[in-house]
């Protein structure tokens, strides 16, 4: 690492530095994810009971939990990196946040989905417009806003500016989603798990459910990864580095 | 938990088409954005290796 006097975590909040580093991370998120995932299918279908009242049809909550926690998550993060980017105009914060999207959009939608199919065969419908349903599809439309309105603006410094002030405007919805079951009457159950109060699951369940919000967890951060070094590329395409970099790769 | 047989595993004691059809959609989701990954990184380098030889030819001329 390069000793500038300057404190160290500065190093690689440069898009030359921060390239090599997420190309080196990168594979160890991915096997994370896949083993994390492999363990977390195996408790899921293998370990776990039958739940008393929705028999098999609760092996949803498997993936839509978590899918569910990482829309949000990955959401905060973005604000976050776009904030960071808009304060104090980081180039990388901005390419962070970009990256993010796609991944996070991904996961609404999983979230959405797995929750129609749950949905169905226990409260006899796909949808309902109740308060957490109809947040989590807001999320998804803020995401799909964020990419379009980025897509739209040519001059890179604008397009990060105006996705920032987006983002950050549309995390006043991720309380609104974590706490509609409880500040509205809604079909939706409550929060599965509650950082106070005893589990109301089995044990099994809630490991494999915990399980694999670690393993989609892992492969946001290697998706995102990914992302991010092209985002570089593209972005920093006039600098020495990346034309070196695109030399020796092709 | 023991299924018994692979037609037990598959039904899902009758919920087999909802625990099925989330499962398989997050599996082809999570397939189509790695794939789109792998895509736009070949894209990205074949891209800027045609913008370097094309500004490379222009500073020659």
């Amino acid at each position: 690492m390069r000793t500038t006097g300057r404190f160290s975590w500065f190093y690689f909040s440069s898009p030359q530095s921060f390239y090599p580093l997420a190309g080196a991370l990168q594979p160890w998120f991915a096997g994370l994810a896949a083993i994390l995932c492999a363990v977390g299918l195996y408790i899921s279908f293998l370990v776990a009971p039958t739940d008393a009242q929705q028999g098999e049809a609760y092996r949803i909550i498997f993936i839509h939990v978590p899918a569910a926690w990482m829309s949000m998550f990955l959401y905060l993060v973005m604000g976050f990196w776009s904030g960071v980017g808009l304060v104090l105009n980081t180039r990388l914060s901005s390419m962070v946040a970009t990256a993010l999207a796609p991944t996070g959009a991904l996961f609404t939608f999983i979230a959405l989905w797995t929750g129609a199919l749950w949905g169905k065969p226990t409260w006899g419908t796909w949808w309902v417009w109740d308060a957490r349903l109809t947040s989590e599809l807001i999320l998804l439309f803020l995401y799909i806003g964020f990419m379009a309105l980025q897509a739209a603006i040519d001059d890179q410094r604008r397009s990060d500016k105006a996705g920032a002030v987006l983002a950050l405007v549309g995390v006043i919805n991720i309380p609104i989603i974590y706490f509609s079951v409880k500040w509205w009457s809604t079909l939706h159950q409550g929060a599965s798990v509650s950082m106070t109060g005893a589990p109301t699951m089995a044990k099994t369940m809630l490991l494999g459910m915990l399980i694999m919000a670690l393993g989609f967890w892992m492969y946001s951060i290697a998706a995102t990864l990914a992302r991010v070094r092209c985002v570089i590329l593209e972005r920093e395409r006039q600098t020495d580095w990346v034309a070196a970099e695109i030399g020796r790769q092709s | 938990m023991n299924w018994g047989s692979w037609q037990n595993f598959f039904a899902m004691g009758g919920y087999g088409l909802y625990v099925w059809g989330s499962y398989v959609v997050t599996l082809v989701a999570l397939i189509v954005e790695i794939v789109a990954l792998i895509t736009r990184r070949r894209g990205v380098i074949e891209r800027l290796t045609k913008y370097y030889a094309a500004r490379r030819s222009n500073h020659e001329t």
